[in-house]
């Protein structure tokens, strides 16, 4: 397929563009840190993102969404990466979205696909038992207590967990923490007794937090899935994850490198402009062709997506490996070529090198891409 | 069927009938590669084959114009021949600057003598050609080149000093830059002419290479002249063609990158070489390098595809060739430290048994040159700065 956007999907990029430049930009994350927001995200932008039916982009048609596929919702995730919108997107309408239509039964698709669509239903996707992705570390316990379970154990640093109405959790029926078998997803009501969230604050000043489940008892259509057999759903999960992170931290690369060639060509420094010394115009051309690099990873894998290519974990690792390298390139040189102002809260830059390392590291970061793309490749 | 995969799987019987078993193993050295020309003298038979049952259907150029001996094929077609071509890991059946620079030159700017003249040969691989661009005082700096080209009423004499001119002694004609008007602002002063490289008055000297070889030469022009009919284009739009030959040299030098279908993998070269221990590469840090080189590769070899693609679709933003070529070279040079280092003390052999006559070594330091000939990668840093970033403004 041709390595482009087509009509629709370019039109939907100009109007996120549209929206999120005009409604949410940096701005606003910048309010919702300083105002110490209890939500860590604006709901009126959150409403009107339903309205324009970003929800429902990767939900089937019969369950009420428009089913516009992953290169559609790339885009959008591309245009947030220049705004820095926080928002429930990436949890809810692309991670839940998309582990729903890939495990749920049809009487949970039924239920929850629609509640997804229409905003009504906010999800948060918990994996991690520390502070590094290790999707097959899971420590957390599932007894059977007759058509029932009971979950016990602590989940680490869940993205948007304190705002989620429904927690997608991973936990051990079978075998020893890391193994690959024996690992069940759950879908769990955060209001559910025993069921403690407590939120922390990361550098991106958006929103994470701690899972505890003491004694959680879930009835059996809890179950997400086969049971025991959830290595598979995680595997595809994470590779939607990592690949919509790289659009969103594509978004950022470019959004910081524009910054900094137009600081490039307003700051004078001995009488010239900074932008005419040579030691930094090469710095710019080699982020320029970094940057077109990233631009074509992100494109193949969210076509692999759309496709469901053989090859959509090894280009997920070579996507989220690549863009990574890319934007902490980006990020570090936009606060360097600053100079003092980058080094200042007042500058947008520092914003997004935040936000850049915390998406960097969930659902592993460039080295264990690297790692994951020499094991997939049999070496 | 539409007429496209009907095209596609013709293509693919033709090439399974037509392409000899020898000419679809990876190229090592040089003879490997047919390079044409009155003094070529061909590997093996199969490679004089190749390259005539290609030539003969003009698809060693398959999309020039079939009038001049080319495929006459549309950009839709070419890539379905390169794609099969590929599939079956099937050389190129000639390798020349004809193909690469001076033929999409004519076919652009040339007069319609010059292209019948010319085109069907260097469709042919009748006449290998060497491009005369560097002085020793002018090489990044091209447009200050002081070779003179002076009219002398029914031809034009050229005299001058060209160097690093890559194979000069082999080549059958030049494509030269020359000055014709010494007082015009250096670009505006400049022509490019061809001429035989028999003509009285040429003379080349070779110069050997850290690689052992010596493919390049000195090339002394003294009162050597040109008819008049060799002029390209008119007089003093030299730099206007230079620059459009130099785009298409560059995506060529920075396709050198790219991998071809049963080309070995360096992981594989390493595995082979190593040996694998609980399924990886028993050096981890070797194998990080290794991974995050060809991660690379496959980002360079998709964005090859993407401006392409966005090229075809009218999309494209133009003035990439420069990054392609600092990206595809810095890769290429990459690449070849790898492989030196995964095949340790062996892979330096230099004569002798060790590594077939030093030939890794060799191509490891040929490597060295991609960065430098076409225009050095700062040259093409510089370039994106300016005309893609419009950085350069003193203020
Ligand atoms: C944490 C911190 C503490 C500081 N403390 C003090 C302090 O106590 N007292 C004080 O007086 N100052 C202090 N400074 C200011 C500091 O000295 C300046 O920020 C620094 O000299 C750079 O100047 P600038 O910020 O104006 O950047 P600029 O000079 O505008 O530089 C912007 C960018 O252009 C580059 N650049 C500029 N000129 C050239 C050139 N000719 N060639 C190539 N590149 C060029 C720079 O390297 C930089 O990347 C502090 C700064 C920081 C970040
Ligand atoms: C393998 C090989 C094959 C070649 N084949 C041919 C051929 O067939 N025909 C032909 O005409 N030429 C050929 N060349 C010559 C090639 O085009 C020149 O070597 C090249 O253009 C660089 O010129 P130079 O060698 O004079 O280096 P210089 O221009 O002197 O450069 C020296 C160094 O300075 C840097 N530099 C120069 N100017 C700038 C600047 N403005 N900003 C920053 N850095 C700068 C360069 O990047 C380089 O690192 C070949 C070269 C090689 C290596």
């Amino acid at each position: 397929m041709a390595l482009i956007l087509n009509e629709e999907q370019n039109m939907l990029k100009e109007s996120a563009q549209g929206f999120l430049s005009e409604h949410a930009p940096v701005a606003q994350l910048r309010q919702l840190r300083d105002e110490r927001s209890e939500t860590g995200y604006d709901k009126g932008t959150w409403q009107q993102m339903v309205e324009l039916g970003w929800t429902g982009i990767l939900v089937p048609e019969a369950h009420g969404g428009l089913e516009f596929g992953h290169v559609g919702m790339g885009q959008i995730m591309e245009e947030n990466g220049r705004t820095l919108t926080a928002s429930p997107l990436l949890s809810t309408a692309v991670l839940a979205a998309s582990a729903i239509n890939a495990a749920a039964s049809s009487a949970q698709k039924k239920a929850l696909l629609p509640a997804i669509v229409d905003g009504s239903l906010l999800f948060a996707v918990a994996l991690d038992e520390g502070p590094k992705y290790r999707p097959t570390l899971v420590k957390t316990t599932v007894a059977a207590s007759g058509e029932a379970y009971v979950l016990n154990g602590e989940k680490q640093f869940v993205g948007d967990g304190h705002i989620a109405d429904k927690i997608i959790v991973s936990a051990r029926t079978s075998g020893d923490a890391s193994d690959e078998q024996g690992i069940s997803l759950f879908i769990i009501d955060s209001s559910a007794a025993g069921v403690e969230v407590e939120r922390v604050h990361l550098a991106d000043s958006r929103n994470s937090a701690m899972v505890r489940l003491n004694n959680v008892e879930l009835t059996a259509d809890a179950l997400l899935g086969d049971k025991g057999g959830a290595a598979s759903v995680i595997t595809y999960l994470a590779d939607v994850a990592n690949v919509h992170l790289s659009a969103e931290l594509l978004g950022m690369s470019q959004e910081v490198f524009e910054r900094t060639v137009q600081y490039m060509k307003e700051r004078s420094q001995y009488g010239a402009l900074i932008g005419s010394y040579q030691g930094l115009q090469h710095r710019a051309a080699h982020m320029f062709s970094e940057i077109e690099l990233a631009k074509s990873v992100v494109i193949k894998a969210l076509q692999a997506l759309d496709e469901n290519s053989t090859k959509l974990s090894l280009l997920a690792s070579v996507c989220k490996a690549k863009v990574s390298e890319v934007v902490t390139l980006v990020t570090n040189e936009g606060v360097q070529l600053h100079g003092g102002i980058g080094m200042t809260d007042e500058l947008d830059i520092g914003f997004f090198m935040k936000r850049a390392r915390v998406a960097e590291q969930q659902f592993g970061d460039r080295r264990y891409h690297v790692q994951r793309f020499a094991s997939l490749q049999n070496y | 069927m539409s007429d496209l995969e009907q095209f596609r799987e013709q293509t693919r019987a033709w090439l399974e009938a037509n392409c000899p078993a020898s000419q679809r193993e990876p190229v090592m050295e040089f003879d490997d590669k047919c390079w044409g020309g009155t003094k070529w003298r061909f590997s093996n038979e199969d490679q004089r084959t190749w390259l005539d049952v290609m030539a003969e259907r003009g698809w060693t150029a398959p999309d020039w114009p079939a009038e001049y001996g080319g495929g006459g094929l549309s950009k839709e077609e070419s890539k379905i021949l390169r794609e099969e071509m590929y599939r079956i890991d099937a050389r190129p059946p000639l390798f020349s600057m004809g193909l690469s620079m001076i033929g999409p030159a004519l076919l652009q700017y040339g007069s319609e003598e010059l292209k019948r003249q010319h085109i069907p040969n260097i469709v042919k691989g009748k006449i290998w050609w060497c491009q005369g661009y560097s002085e020793p005082s002018y090489g990044s700096d091209l447009a200050g080149l002081q070779t003179r080209c002076v009219d002398k009423g029914d031809y034009f004499e050229v005299n001058g000093q060209k160097v690093w001119t890559s194979y000069a002694e082999r080549a059958d004609w030049m494509f030269c830059l020359v000055r014709t008007d010494p007082d015009a602002v250096k670009h505006a002063g400049i022509s490019l002419v061809l001429f035989d490289m028999t003509t009285p008055g040429v003379r080349t000297s070779p110069i050997k290479l850290i690689s052992g070889n010596s493919p390049f030469c000195e090339t002394f022009l003294d009162n050597v002249r040109v008819e008049k009919d060799q002029l390209v284009g008119t007089i003093n739009q030299g730099w206007e063609l230079a620059s459009y030959l130099l785009t298409h040299e560059r995506a060529m030098i920075g396709n050198m990158g790219q991998t071809t279908a049963n080309e070995k993998t360096l992981h594989q070269h390493a595995i082979d070489v190593s040996g694998l221990e609980n399924g990886q590469l028993g050096d981890s840090a070797l194998r990080t390098d290794i991974a995050q080189w060809e991660i690379d590769i496959l980002a360079f070899e998709l964005t090859q595809e993407r401006i392409d693609d966005e090229t075809k679709a009218g999309t494209g933003t133009g003035a990439t060739s420069s990054m392609l070529k600092y990206a595809g070279t810095e890769l290429n040079k990459q690449r070849y430290e790898l492989l030196t280092d995964i095949h340790g003390q062996a892979g330096l052999g230099w004569e002798g048994d060790i590594f077939d006559n030093g030939l890794l070594a060799s191509q490891w330091l040929r490597t060295k040159g991609n960065s430098i000939e076409g225009g050095t990668s700062e040259i093409q840093l510089n370039i994106i700065s300016k005309r893609i970033l419009g950085l350069g403004q003193k203020g």
